[in-house]
């Protein structure tokens, strides 16, 4: 995926046999099932596909899926750098609990988040009662689906950021500090170009995971037509009327969008890595 | 290291064969039944599957298992065309097992007149569930339609339960004097104004209404409504029977093609009729289903209030033409979102 090719020094012999494991690995997990799916939608005309695409309440689903994960990835990034830093740059009483919690949502049945978070953001919710009295409703409202989202990617977040802010060395920083830069100074001109990739990468995993998330948002979403209802909604009721063509062409275009979004995060941070490659 | 990877490759696939062929060997063949059903009949079945055991062993000498599984019941029928091999169909809608029958062509068109009683053994309907003492003092569907009312029920396009709830209120608009179609629509429409989440399933929108104390009245059907109150408390709500309601006749169908594949034809044809028997009838009124057995229901009345009923056949002319007129993508129930 990365766009800059290097002559690769074999340490490990065998590229031949790792090799076809990997690409019968990818083929059997990934490459032949997602490939049925867009046979699938060749049922479907073409003319009828972009009807099935293009129709008001598809495009609504879209927006809020496609951009409450982007959302839930930016917000995510910041929280997880945060999150990260404190971890990796202090010892503390609990840390180790800490580690655990930011794991929890991967280990989480998504439809036990769903009733969890929607329990506590509903207007008589622990937290949602506070917000609703200001004039905020989460649950049910865009906002809720973006917490959901939130709540799925941030592991992600974290763990991308936190193996490589490990690794910086802190002599670059206190060589830095002897030249005189402030403390913001370093931070921005030091440790945070050597981080970025890995924050992009992580932003790239969180977002991935959300924009297929179902088990989580649905409890928390309401579903309304127009107004919260996210993709894989759409696709579980065309389903649900049998209609395999229109399910898999919704997951077809939900999938080439991710893709292409992913694939422009990569490119990104191959750039980032090949242009600040100053150490 | 070559080796060792290759080895370790070997073993995966040796270990994957024989996980597969455990797997296989587990789901046919035994002489056990696989009955997919829908959610809300975990607990009767649970109880049912141990009495059938009993009966028929006493019957043929020899023992039988039967194993459940549940989901929605669309999902769960779409998991029979599929490849889910139930050698019994238990769901919440004919439309479902229409289409194992249509699309997986698993049996014969007719299997809705294989049993009595539209080949379903108990019935149910819909009422209301609302909090104690019905402070807004819901007492008929109209009530629903009052500003300010909040009512919850899950969505028609994911869930079995949600359109025998859609169908109940339309129904009832319908046999109103001066009832026609257009009126009908005009108070589902004015329903789902009301209706602030559109829950994926019946048992979320439970869960919406029960745990989370949104709405002022929760659609249900009535063997969930019974449970919730008696799973949940009777001191916070109250079950509130409408005036009129549908018969909602959840059927059974043995799985022809995949009874002859596994051998089971005798026990799961003798699982369906033994609904019907007085011992079926029992545990089925005992789980909060109303039993068809006339004797049976007599005895559980107390449990069932009187209640007008009417039926998808007699009121909307089947369940294929419903689900396309209604539920079907750019159908009425859609139109009702439409955007202005």
């Amino acid at each position: 995926m990365i766009a800059a090719a290097r002559v690769q020094r074999k340490t490990l012999p065998g590229f031949r046999l790792t090799m076809g494991f990997t690409l019968l690995y990818l083929a059997l997990i990934v490459i032949v099932p997602l490939s049925s799916l867009f046979g699938k939608t060749q049922a479907l005309g073409l003319g009828a596909l972009w009807d099935a695409l293009t129709s008001a309440r598809v495009l609504a689903a879209f927006r809020l899926s496609v951009g409450a994960a982007i959302l839930a990835a930016i917000i995510d990034s910041v929280a997880g750098l945060l999150i990260a830093w404190v971890l990796v740059r202090y010892d503390f009483f609990g840390k180790r609990l800490m580690e655990a919690l930011i794991d929890i949502p991967l280990a989480l049945p998504t439809a036990v988040a769903g009733i969890a978070l929607t329990t506590a953001y509903s207007e008589h919710g622990v937290l949602g009662r506070h917000l609703a009295e200001r004039g905020i409703p989460v649950a049910f409202t865009p906002l809720g689906v973006t917490v959901a989202l939130v709540f799925v990617g941030l592991p992600f977040a974290v763990r991308a950021v936190q193996p490589v802010l490990a690794d910086v060395e802190i002599e670059l920083e206190e060589a830095a500090a002897s030249l005189g830069a402030t403390r913001t100074q370093i931070f921005r001109r030091v440790t945070f170009p050597l981080i970025l990739p890995a924050i992009v990468s992580g932003a790239a995993q969180a977002f991935a995971r959300a924009v297929g998330e179902y088990g989580s948002v649905v409890f928390i979403s309401g579903n309304m037509p127009m107004k919260t209802e996210i993709v894989p909604l759409l696709i579980v009721s065309k389903l649900e009327q049998y209609d395999y063509a229109g399910a898999t062409a919704l997951a077809a275009a939900m999938l080439l969008l991710s893709l292409g979004l992913l694939i422009l995060l990569h490119r990104l941070q191959g750039a980032i890595q090949v242009g600040g490659d100053h150490t | 290291m070559k080796p060792i990877v290759r080895n370790s490759l070997l073993l995966i696939g040796v270990l994957a064969i024989t996980l597969a062929y455990v797997a296989q060997s587990a789901l046919a063949g035994d002489g056990s039944l696989l009955n997919v059903s829908y959610d809300p009949t975990r607990e009767f079945y649970q109880e049912y599957n141990a009495a059938f055991a009993k009966h028929w062993q006493q019957k043929s000498g020899k023992s039988v298992s039967v194993r459940q599984s549940h989901g929605g019941s669309g999902k769960q029928a779409r998991s029979v065309i599929d490849g889910l091999e139930a050698d019994v169909v238990t769901l919440a809608l004919a439309y479902d097992i229409q289409e194992i029958a249509e699309r997986g062509k698993l049996l014969p068109d007719n299997w809705q007149s294989r049993l009595p009683n539209n080949s379903s053994p108990y019935t149910s309907t819909i009422v209301f569930l609302v909090r104690k003492g019905n402070p807004r003092g819901i007492k008929d569907w109209p009530d629903l339609l009052k500003p300010g009312t909040s009512v919850v029920t899950p969505s028609p396009k994911t869930s079995g339960g949600a359109r025998w709830n859609y169908l109940a209120a339309w129904g009832y608009a319908l046999k109103q004097n001066g009832g026609n179609e257009a009126a009908a629509r005009d108070f589902v429409t004015q329903l789902y104004r009301n209706v602030p989440v559109l829950d994926s399933g019946a048992r979320g929108a439970t869960i919406t209404f029960v745990k989370h104390g949104i709405g002022h009245v929760l659609i249900a059907w009535e063997n969930e409504a019974l449970l919730a109150i008696n799973e949940m408390g009777k001191d916070n709500f109250e079950i509130v029977v409408p005036s009129t309601s549908i018969l909602a006749e959840p059927p059974v169908a043995v799985v022809d093609k995949n009874v002859d594949k596994h051998g089971t034809r005798a026990q799961a044809e003798e699982y369906v009729k033994y609904l019907y028997s007085d011992e079926g009838q029992e545990i089925a009124a005992r789980r909060y289903y109303r039993p068809r057995n006339p004797a049976v229901f007599a005895k559980y009345a107390a449990r069932f209030p009187a209640v007008k009923l009417f039926t998808v056949d007699d009121t909307f002319g089947g369940w294929t033409k419903t689900q396309k007129v209604h539920f079907a993508d750019g159908g009425i129930f859609d139109q009702i979102y439409q955007p202005k």
